[in-house]
């Protein structure tokens, strides 16, 4: 029991909420599972690349969370909050866990890519185009957090989180075509290609996809008990602050009525 | 904005005619910088040629970061950030004249790293006007993004070390377009993609100042 909670309680979660929370993790738990299973029993195993083939329901789909979902919820939501009429601390906070969870998923493209890179390119790390900017993203992302963890006001740090936030998103195409054009090794987009015809069949297509709603899921799951766990630590923090100003008054109290008196 | 730009621009340029930093400091700090990347390459003098035009922008990079910090750091003291924003100058104006004063700045100090460049590495230039102009456009991309990053982290106390790791990454397609276009300038004659990178530079350029015209006065209220 922190002392704050009799000062004020924490912000309430509604019921409704917190049953997504419970029925949206446990469908992500379960859909994992079934990826697992299918990707490791159930599907063939490539008649180039052997086992190592599993390795698609996993990577494509962790990438697609960290560079596309998260990246691309943080950068909207921080226009969101800069932009005034939609301004609220809901949008930073949202930002912010979006970031968070999308480090976590961007560091595992990163590691996932290596383990499928040293079997077939023979290398750990390639400069190739695709790595080089998940890594030049995964940067700026550090960036981001390394920012929000200096103390200030939660507004102001919103704002400067969201510019911060800005300014790498306008920065993500130009890093991506700059590294195009300088080098590339990486295969082209098996599912998400131009005419969106996945260019592989059978029970390995639908564990592809199964392997990419699980992550999805893993992700909203991850992203909403971030979000709570924002929300709290802002009423944490405001609660200290509470209670350190009533301390200093209770010190004061005293002397104010031997004045009185 | 223009002429607010300008006055801007003055201010700053003639503190550091007065003060000297960036000649005194910044300038052979760069040099310095050239002077360890060839220590690190050994004294393979076909190496560092080959090397030149990534060890050059890479310099360049690290004198911006110094650049933007004392450009931050002359408005930390007395006031002079509020002073400024009280002036009623517009804002767009302010970030102008920043951002050229650093641009200033580094293009003189390119043109003695090119100096070193040349005389340290033995590189040969065999396209001048691919140089300058890749210079150019490099240098107003730098000045915008750096003098943005100033203006977010001038009020942190851990402005020292967070600068440089935002801005950075931010500045990787010039370093990458930079060096591709220079690459082409030493070895002569222009490659099928230099013109192609010396757009990437110039939209970056054009993406960043606007930007920075629009958001330069909230981005100095949240500071």
């Amino acid at each position: 029991m922190s002392p704050n909670q009799s000062v004020h309680p924490p912000p309430a979660q509604s019921a409704r909420v917190r049953t997504a929370v419970r029925v949206i993790g446990i469908t992500a738990a379960v859909a994992t599972a079934c990826t697992v299973w299918l990707g490791l029993w159930v599907t063939p195993p490539d008649v180039t690349q052997g086992n190592l083939v599993r390795l698609v329901y996993i990577h494509p789909g962790v990438a697609w969370v960290a560079l596309y979902l998260a990246f691309g919820l943080a950068a909207v939501a921080s226009l969101l909050y800069l932009w005034p009429r939609t301004r609220g601390l809901f949008w930073d906070r949202l930002a912010a866990a979006a970031v968070e969870v999308g480090v976590v998923f961007n560091v595992c493209t990163l590691i996932s890519g290596s383990i499928w890179g040293k079997p077939t390119w023979g290398v750990w790390w390639a400069w190739d185009a695709r790595l080089t900017s998940t890594a030049v993203l995964l940067v700026l992302f550090l960036g981001y957090l390394a920012l929000r963890r200096v103390p200030a006001e939660p507004e102001v740090r919103a704002k400067r989180c969201a510019f911060v936030a800005l300014f790498a998103a306008v920065d993500i195409p130009i890093v991506h075509f700059s590294v195009l054009w300088w080098k590339t090794l990486h295969q082209g987009a098996t599912v998400l290609n131009p005419d969106l015809s996945p260019t592989i069949h059978g029970s390995m297509a639908w564990t592809l996809l199964l392997g990419f709603v699980a992550l999805t899921l893993v992700f909203v799951w991850m992203l909403l008990v971030r979000y709570r766990i924002g929300v709290l630590e802002d009423w944490l923090g405001t609660g200290e602050l509470d209670v350190a100003l009533r301390e200093r008054q209770a010190e004061g109290a005293p002397l104010d009525e031997d004045q009185a008196a | 904005m223009w002429r607010d730009a300008a006055l801007v621009a003055g201010k700053d340029l003639r503190i550091e005619a007065r003060s000297r930093v960036a000649l005194s400091q910044v300038a052979p700090f760069g040099i310095l910088a050239l002077v360890m990347f060839a220590f690190a390459l050994g004294p393979d003098r076909s190496l560092m040629a080959k090397g030149a035009p990534g060890l050059f922008w890479v310099a360049v990079l690290f004198c911006t970061v110094l650049a933007v910090q004392r450009s931050v750091s002359v408005e930390s003291v007395d006031g002079a950030r509020d002073g400024l924003r009280l002036s009623g100058l517009d804002p767009a104006g302010l970030f102008l004249g920043k951002a050229a004063a650093i641009a200033a700045q580094l293009l003189v100090l390119e043109a003695v790293l090119c100096v070193g460049v040349v005389l340290l590495y033995g590189a040969r230039v065999e396209v001048p006007w691919l140089l300058a102009v890749s210079c150019l456009l490099g240098t107003i991309g730098l000045a915008a993004t750096g003098t943005l990053y100033g203006a977010l982290s001038a009020g942190l106390r851990v402005k020292e070390t967070l600068l440089p790791f935002l801005f950075l990454p931010i500045a990787a397609p010039v370093l990458l377009a930079g060096t591709r276009v220079w690459q082409s300038a030493l070895a002569g004659g222009i490659p099928a993609d230099g013109s192609q990178w010396l757009r990437l530079l110039a939209v970056f350029d054009a993406v960043y100042l606007a930007l920075g015209v629009v958001v330069f006065g909230p981005i100095q209220e949240s500071a």
